[in-house]
């Protein structure tokens, strides 16, 4: 019996919710008296792997062939069902990044595996069965789940669990190869398109959202000012993408992205409870609001009432400070 | 080309959530139940892709007789015929498998979903059907088109899009912008009253998960107000109270 964690990668970089899914995981190993093993798919060399030992990680397979260079959710779910059942798992755990959410249930399917998406604590062992608690109905309330089935998959926010630091002495790293049916390869990549300098939203630590109080797309450049300051990512309301001043991958909220970043500030945007519902578990909310009365106010930590025009660059200029820029 | 699409009846997006008998139940008493938003937006896509004039499409959900409501609304809004498979739906995997057993039986182009749904927010049964029917899936597109039997299919991933082809018949979640959402008009509610809806029964299937309890997301405390003239204030407090820069 083991505990499988799926570790990817961006271009053969290890993405910082692969630590903390490895935490995760490692600590559900503690809590469930057993090991992990992690399983990396695609190509990424030996050292980049070595730093998952800093995590608790000490047995890493690893899928790194041409075919599986770029993401192939069938040919990765045979993979990461394999790996599980050579390494006698039980509980399988992924990040429920854009990866993970194609995954998982596949590989859940594959097994007759209990699927839990988003966990938002560690698995507790309940006589036979285990369980987890996560989100739902968007936020607005948390249910108890208990996985019923003896073989489970998990899968966890990114921002959601510390990635912490707790070595595992030595990395024994083998090689992971398994023959796949070509009926595994029916989606192919054809191009990848990546915002080079952008943070990525769903996984960013800090993100300055704005809504329609910044009255139009050519007012964005003290939000992106702001965003920069911070190293943070952007994110808006579901109106200001609907009228094109943003991209819609910017939209947070019931219908869009949900997120829970360390800190959230939210400029100009109501707090209605779709939007709320994309952001309600971000650790901090700050609040920048000409209307006292906005919503957002009741569930933020921090709040300026006030015009962002005159606000957020008053910020940007005291952030600055702070950090000794400019 | 033959066009399926899972509609889950959801609670209304203002809905307030209460539950009852212990807080193991949702209480829907006094709830407006509305078409997932996503699979709305399925269903949109379906409608675009069927101006072919070749196409048809098939909605299917699995719920108890008051979910008719929303099928009726699926089929005012262009679906030609509706399929309610007669279960509570107790889990994804429960779900995944009588649309899987419908699918298999009636053999389908394209299924779509919503990426996820706004109650379960699980995002889980794409994948499964994709498994459970030997297909590819994709949970997350972004935009989607079908040429000469291949689709063409923006993925989300982080920071960025992946564009990616996949061989028919296909599973694909659909995302906001992967079709203007389309409004049933008066010609559409009048014609959905004669469309075709069958009822049939669900197969045996165990579910894999069961939701013991609910909670209330923990309270959050007062909001610190800071005048927007000592903006130094809350920089402070982000750096030395909340430890967040
Ligand atoms: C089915 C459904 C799904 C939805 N899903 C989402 C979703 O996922 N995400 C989402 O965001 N919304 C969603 N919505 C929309 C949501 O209900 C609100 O309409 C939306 O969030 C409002 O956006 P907003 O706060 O930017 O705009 P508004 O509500 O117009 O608020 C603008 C705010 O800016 C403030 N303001 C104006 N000028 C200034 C200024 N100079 N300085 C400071 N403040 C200023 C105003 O006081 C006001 O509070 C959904 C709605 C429905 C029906
Ligand atoms: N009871 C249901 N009947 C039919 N389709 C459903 C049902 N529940 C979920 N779906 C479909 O599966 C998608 C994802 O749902 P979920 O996995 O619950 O987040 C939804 O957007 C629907 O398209």
């Amino acid at each position: 019996m083991s505990v499988l964690v799926y570790i990817e990668n961006t271009d053969g970089q290890l993405k910082k919710s692969a630590f903390e899914v490895a935490s995760y995981a490692r600590d559900t190993a503690a809590q469930l008296h057993t090991d992990v093993v992690a399983l990396s798919i695609g190509q990424v060399n030996q050292d980049e792997l070595h730093k998952l030992g800093q995590y608790g990680i000490g047995k890493i397979l690893d899928a790194n062939t041409e075919k599986l260079a770029t993401f192939v959710n069938q040919a990765y779910a045979s993979i990461l069902t394999g790996a599980a059942q050579k390494e006698n798992a039980h509980t399988i755990i992924l990040s429920n990044t854009f990866s993970g959410k194609a995954l998982a249930p596949r590989v859940s399917a594959k097994l007759k595996a209990s699927l839990i998406s988003g966990a938002i604590d560690l698995p507790k062992a309940e006589g036979d069965t285990i369980g987890v608690k996560t989100t739902t109905f968007s936020n607005k309330a948390i249910a108890s789940v208990s996985l019923q089935s003896p073989t489970r998959v998990i899968t966890v926010n990114p921002n959601a669990y510390p990635a912490k630091e707790q070595p595992s002495g030595q990395v024994q790293i083998e090689p992971y190869n398994a023959d796949l049916p070509d009926s595994d390869f029916g989606t192919m990549v054809k191009e990848i398109v990546r915002a080079t300098d952008k943070i990525s939203l769903p996984e960013a630590e800090i993100v300055v959202s704005a809504g329609r109080g910044l009255k139009g797309p050519e007012n964005w450049g003290i939000i992106e000012e702001l965003a920069n300051v911070l190293g943070a990512a952007t994110a808006c309301s579901k109106p200001v993408s609907d009228a094109g001043w943003r991209p819609h991958a910017e939209h947070v909220g019931q219908t869009g992205i949900v997120i829970s970043p360390k800190l959230y500030i939210a400029i100009g945007i109501s707090g209605a409870i779709q939007h709320l519902a994309g952001v309600s578990s971000s650790k901090t909310i700050v609040v920048i609001n000409k209307d006292p009365e906005a919503p957002f106010f009741k569930i933020a930590d921090y709040g300026i009432v006030g015009d962002a025009f005159v606000i957020v660059p008053k910020l940007i200029a005291a952030l600055k400070a702070h950090k000794g820029i400019g | 080309m033959k066009i399926l699409v899972c509609i889950s009846h959801v609670p209304d997006t203002t809905s307030k959530i209460t539950f009852t008998n212990d807080n193991t139940t949702f209480n829907t008493a006094g709830v407006q139940f509305i078409i997932n938003p996503y699979d709305e937006i399925a269903l949109s896509k379906a409608v675009d892709l069927a101006a072919d004039g070749a196409s048809s499409i098939t909605v299917i959900t699995v719920g108890d007789a008051s979910t008719e409501a929303t099928l009726r609304k699926a089929l005012a809004i262009g679906a030609d015929s509706a399929v309610r498979v007669d279960a509570q739906p107790l889990d994804a995997w429960f779900v995944a498998n009588q649309i899987a057993a419908y699918a298999r039986a009636n053999s389908f182009d394209l299924i779509l979903t919503g990426r996820e749904s706004i109650d379960y927010n699980g995002g889980q049964v794409a994948g499964m059907l994709g498994e459970l029917l030997g297909l590819p899936s994709v949970s997350i597109a972004k935009s989607l088109s079908v040429e000469n039997g291949q689709a063409r299919v923006e993925r989300e991933i982080e920071g960025g899009k992946e564009i990616i082809t996949a061989s028919l018949p296909l599973v694909a979640g659909t995302a906001e912008g992967v079709a203007e959402p389309k409004i049933a008009n008066m010609r559409g509610i009048m014609s959905a009253r004669t469309k075709p809806l069958e009822v049939i029964a669900p197969i045996a299937v165990e579910p894999l998960t069961k939701i013991e309890v609910y909670d209330t997301p923990p309270a959050r405390g007062n909001v610190k107000l800071i005048d927007e003239n000592n903006i130094d204030e809350l920089v402070h407090l982000l750096h030395t109270e909340a430890k967040v820069i």
